[in-house]
């Protein structure tokens, strides 16, 4: 634990490098792209942030799984820090796509499977945090867990139903499917990686202070029973 | 006792306690019609409604109205103080889910015959030649969202505000039951053939034996304090 914590500082400091270099990449290393011009750059942020919100809630999952099998508080702080940190990272994603959207689509929203299947997502996983605060706190590990796996399981199947369902409508708008050159996948590849970095560092530390809250719980339940 | 046994005997109590206080069967049955008036004021007379529409009006009155009775198959329990009861029965959780789901989707049933009874009458909509289609439709339908309604109703039943987290946590996962249940419905009233409905049928059916499957594993720790 205290190794853990000694290593955690140099990495948040990495992480804070990290997305200075990635600032960089977007805003002045990146060519402009042709024929979207300078809003292509939101591309940078955009996919970085929908990858690791999926990560996440696919985090959470594996997590939920194990605090059914072994019954480890731990796992359920893993699953639960996971999901805050997905949800914001989804609205990121819902967010600048929208902006991304409206200069190239002409439309802020679009029913594509891909968009609709981000909404379903964040709903549902906004809707584990609430189920967190409304139930009984010796039932809501227990809980979390169940929907943290029905959540997830439900992904695939909510994406190939509305998939199914545009195919007969016919899509107005495609993805964008323009070739990258060098130097985009270069920033691409740079900021995925920071992303990660600011993914990991906030996940730790909302792990590390949850814990701590559990900490100073006990020691407040020892101090009134004490005395 | 034998698993059928067991599982009859809460099917039993439930429909018991049903037929005589008749309070989810009526409940549903009245919030249905009402659902159909209210979208018959919202998208004019029956005359200029496309068949788009009816079979989506349709199913938010099934979803709706089903989701106002299996809200109440594990909150009734705990209210009458009898959860703690059925817990303590030597029968495994499954058990349990299996014969309140079944109940749920009897009941559901019952008021979807009623709904589409009215809906006939009210939007002049001819449903009797594709009664055949739209019954499995609707059977693989109702199965997926009273499978996943009666689970959360069991994660639901001990919460604060149960009536506002249901609906939160119910109407995300079944995204994909609705979708498919809409479109097959819209298909068949279109006159077309069965065979067009298939991928959607394939969504239900494979919706329907995930969510099974899932409760099954996971029902006992929902129930676990």
């Amino acid at each position: 634990m205290k190794y853990a914590q000694t290593l955690l500082i140099p990495f948040q400091l990495l992480t804070f490098v990290m997305m200075l270099l990635a600032l960089y990449t977007i805003f002045i290393y990146a060519p402009v792209e042709k024929t979207m011009g300078v809003i292509q750059k939101i591309f940078y942020i955009h996919v970085p942030t929908a990858f690791l919100a999926y990560m996440a809630f696919f985090i959470t999952f594996i997590a939920s799984i194990l605090y059914l099998y072994r019954k480890d508080s731990i796992w359920d702080t893993v699953a639960h820090c996971a999901v805050e940190t997905g949800v914001i990272f989804c609205t990121i994603v819902l967010i600048t796509g929208s902006i991304w959207a409206k200069p190239i689509w002409n439309v802020w929203w679009t029913w594509d499977p891909r968009l609709t299947t981000t909404l379903i997502l964040w709903f549902t996983y906004v809707a584990y945090l609430m189920l967190g605060r409304v139930v009984k706190e010796n039932q809501r590990a227990n809980l979390a867990a169940v929907f943290g796996i029905i959540g997830f399981i439900n992904v695939p199947i909510t994406f190939f139903s509305i998939r199914l369902w545009r195919t007969i409508h016919p899509v107005v708008i495609t993805g964008s499917g323009f070739n990258m050159s060098w130097p985009m996948k270069f920033s691409l590849i740079i900021t995925l990686i920071a992303f990660c970095f600011l993914f990991f560092s906030m996940l730790i530390s909302k792990i590390r202070l949850e814990r701590l809250k559990k900490c100073v719980e006990e020691i407040k339940e020892i101090m009134e029973t004490g005395i | 006792m034998k698993f059928t046994h067991k599982l009859g005997a809460i099917i039993w109590k439930d429909f018991i306690s049903e037929i005589r206080t008749k309070e989810m069967i009526l409940s549903m049955c009245l919030f249905s019609f009402l659902v159909l008036v209210i979208f018959n004021f919202a998208f004019g007379s029956s005359a200029n409604l496309d068949r788009k529409m009816i079979a989506g009006i349709l199913w938010v009155a099934f979803v709706f109205s089903g989701l106002t009775g299996f809200g109440r198959s594990f909150s009734m329990e705990r209210d009458l103080g009898t959860l703690q009861g059925l817990i303590l029965c030597p029968i495994s959780p499954w058990t349990i889910f299996l014969a309140k789901l079944i109940g749920v989707f009897l009941f559901t049933t019952v008021m979807e015959i009623i709904t589409l009874f009215i809906f006939t009458i009210l939007y002049n909509a001819t449903v009797l030649p594709f009664i055949v289609p739209l019954g499995l439709i609707a059977f693989l339908g109702t199965m997926g969202f009273t499978a996943i309604g009666t689970l959360f109703s069991a994660i639901s039943a001990t919460a604060r505000a149960r009536n506002v987290i249901l609906p939160i946590l119910f109407f995300p996962i079944s995204v994909p039951v609705i979708v498919a249940s809409v479109k097959a419905t819209e298909i068949i009233l279109n006159g077309k053939s069965l065979q067009m409905v298939f991928p959607w049928l394939k969504i239900l059916v494979a919706f329907d034996l995930i969510f099974l499957l899932v409760s099954y594993l996971t029902f006992e720790y929902i129930l676990e304090e």
